[in-house]
């Protein structure tokens, strides 16, 4: 027990020790929300995203790197819907912070503010990689982006009440330039109305409901599930009877399918921009839609 | 078990967990990358050490991953246990290498009481012997694990190294006894003190979405082994290095079921070449938590 009582006086100087932070700790599960935090907290917090552009959200693992990341984190921004499910929990108990646990002021999910798209009757392992929640991929509608904004400047109001002004004035702020950015969205992405979609995964139904477009189809048979030749070749047959315009897949989906699909309709293959930081242009929230945007009027023509 | 977050770093783990020792004493044998655990754990751990217990662990508000761990539990599967206990300490780095590698590595010490706890030995006459140890066995485990996933996405290919190395001291009592009277082993005990050792590397390659092939190596040194007089002429320590290479391929259907064929090359008993073939399928019901790096 000689170890145990070394161990419990060296934490009660670290803890003694440790400085105080000005500014909040923030992880982020993804780029995105890291973006928004940026929006909202400015210079009062410090962020760093758990996952990269390149990194599929549902399938990273809990790394030694992120634990250390936990450890230190005021609050944790999220999607929530059980993208992170493979990962998060573990970051969360292995980390050892009490101020990030599921209900905690430290654990923000996005999907709690937004209306989930997709919920299922029922839920089975048959059906793949599917969500009880509904489909996660919710920050793909700019509408949710401004909810979950509002919840969040709620939030970091309620973790740092000394300067609650400054996170509802970035708030507003933020608020006005992303509303007048949808309209100009809205204008410019009128021929993308009705534009038949097929997506490699079923993660842009936010966005084509936003604007207008169908997805027609999707290249993994199932959510989560490699698309196979079998399901390919139905794909293929069917966008015979109803022909899609745009293929779309992200940086960390293998474009193979969508290329193959692209050979034989004629259809382009569309590496969209998923997240913030995903093409060199897309620094922040705007300028990634505005590129998502350009992106898809570009392949149209 | 029940874990609980205390803060500032803080867990708290109650009742019967797998020892955080090591690096693969903590995985399920459904999450195992080779069909059977490596020879140096289950010469020396017996698969795995799980134990009835309390375990503290607290990780540093550093950059870099640093974790200290520390358990006190009933020595659970090693014989009678009442009063006997035993203690664990661990510590664990690790960190990223850019975007593309991650690592962890890990030093742990396990200090069992052992009363009674049940061997089988081939004695002087070549006949298998039951051996009973009475009294004190010492771990060192040195783990690491490196992983590189291209851009962070271990979707497409990844690919994983681990490596261990176990050292046991036991110090003690043995008795041993034959059940034929054949035997060299008349039923006697006598003082038994022993340093031995064991290690594995293994690469394990996902190169398909759905398909990974994997090569270990493992191996034990039987190291010095000292009888008490009594054992003269009944037992003696072995004089060989037992081995053994393994290659597997595995098929993942999905995430919840694998299919695994395994060919070993082993050499784990003493005048025994034995070329083996595995085929197994992995099948998981129910809810089942995430796993850990």
């Amino acid at each position: 027990m000689r170890i145990v009582s070394t161990l419990a006086s060296l934490v009660l100087a670290l803890g003694l020790a440790a400085p105080v932070h000005a500014a909040l700790e923030v992880l982020a599960c993804e780029p995105e929300w890291a973006a928004l935090v940026r929006e909202i907290a400015g210079d009062q917090a410090r962020v760093a995203s758990a996952t990269t552009p390149s990194q599929d959200p549902h399938r990273i693992e809990a790394r030694p790197s992120l634990i250390a990341r936990a450890r230190n984190a005021d609050l944790l921004v999220c999607t929530g819907a059980e993208l992170e499910a493979g990962w998060l929990p573990l970051l969360q108990r292995e980390s050892g912070n009490a101020r990030i646990l599921p209900g905690s002021a430290g654990h923000f999910e996005a999907a709690d503010f937004v209306e989930l798209m997709d919920k299922p009757q029922r839920v089975d392992r048959d059906m793949g990689d599917v969500h009880a929640a509904g489909n996660p991929h919710l920050h793909l509608d700019p509408g949710n982006v401004a909810r979950v904004a509002d919840a969040l400047a709620t939030r970091l109001a309620r973790l740092d009440a000394a300067n609650a002004a400054h996170y509802a004035a970035r708030n507003r702020d933020f608020q006005n330039r992303w509303r007048e950015a949808m309209q100009g969205w809205r204008v410019r992405a009128a021929p993308l109305k009705g534009v038949p979609l097929a997506t490699h995964h079923k993660d842009w139904v936010y966005l084509a409901r936003w604007l207008g477009m169908r997805v027609e189809t999707t290249l993994e048979p199932k959510p989560g599930i490699e698309p196979s030749a079998a399901h390919l070749a139905e794909v293929l047959r069917r966008s015979r009877e109803r022909p899609v315009r745009l293929i779309l897949h992200t940086n960390y989906q293998s474009p193979r399918a969508s290329r193959w699909l692209e050979e034989k309709t004629g259809a382009p293959a569309v590496r969209l921009p998923h997240t913030v930081g995903a093409t060199p242009r897309a620094t922040d929230l705007i300028a990634w839609m505005d590129e998502v945007v350009e992106t898809l009027l570009a392949a149209l023509k | 078990m029940a874990t609980t977050a205390l803060g500032n770093g803080l867990t708290v783990k109650a009742g019967r967990y797998l020892s955080g020792i090591g690096y693969v004493n903590e995985q399920h044998p459904h999450a195992w990358d080779f069909a059977d655990q490596n020879l140096a754990y289950s010469a020396m751990l017996g698969e795995h050490y799980a134990q009835d217990g309390l375990q503290l662990k607290w990780v540093a508000p550093t950059p870099m991953f640093l974790e200290f761990g520390l358990e006190a539990a009933q020595g659970a599967d090693w014989g009678d246990r009442n009063g006997l206990g035993s203690k664990a300490a661990f510590v664990h780095v690790g960190d990223d290498v850019g975007v593309s590698h991650a690592w962890r590595a890990g030093l742990s010490y396990l200090r069992v009481k052992a009363k009674g706890r049940e061997g089988h030995w081939d004695d002087d006459n070549d006949v298998e012997a039951e051996t009973e140890f009475d009294g004190t066995s010492k771990f060192w485990i040195a783990d690491f694990v490196w992983k590189w996933a291209p851009e962070g996405n271990p979707r497409y290919r990844n690919f994983k190294f681990q490596a261990e190395y176990v050292r046991r001291e036991e110090d003690g009592d043995l008795s041993c006894e034959d059940n034929t009277p054949a035997g060299a082993c008349p039923g006697i005990t006598d003082s038994y003190d022993a340093r031995q050792s064991g290690w594995y590397a293994q690469g394990v390659y996902q190169f398909h979405p759905q398909w990974r092939v994997g090569y270990r190596y493992d191996r034990l040194d039987v190291g010095s082994v000292d009888f008490g007089p009594a054992f003269a002429g009944v037992l003696s320590k072995p004089d060989f290095t037992p081995k053994r290479q393994s290659l597997m391929l595995d098929y993942n259907p999905s995430e919840f079921s694998r299919l695994r064929l395994q060919f070993a090359r082993d050499e784990a008993e003493q005048g025994l070449k034995d070329n083996q073939i595995t085929l197994q399928y992995i099948h998981s019901l129910g809810p089942h938590g995430a796993h850990k790096f």
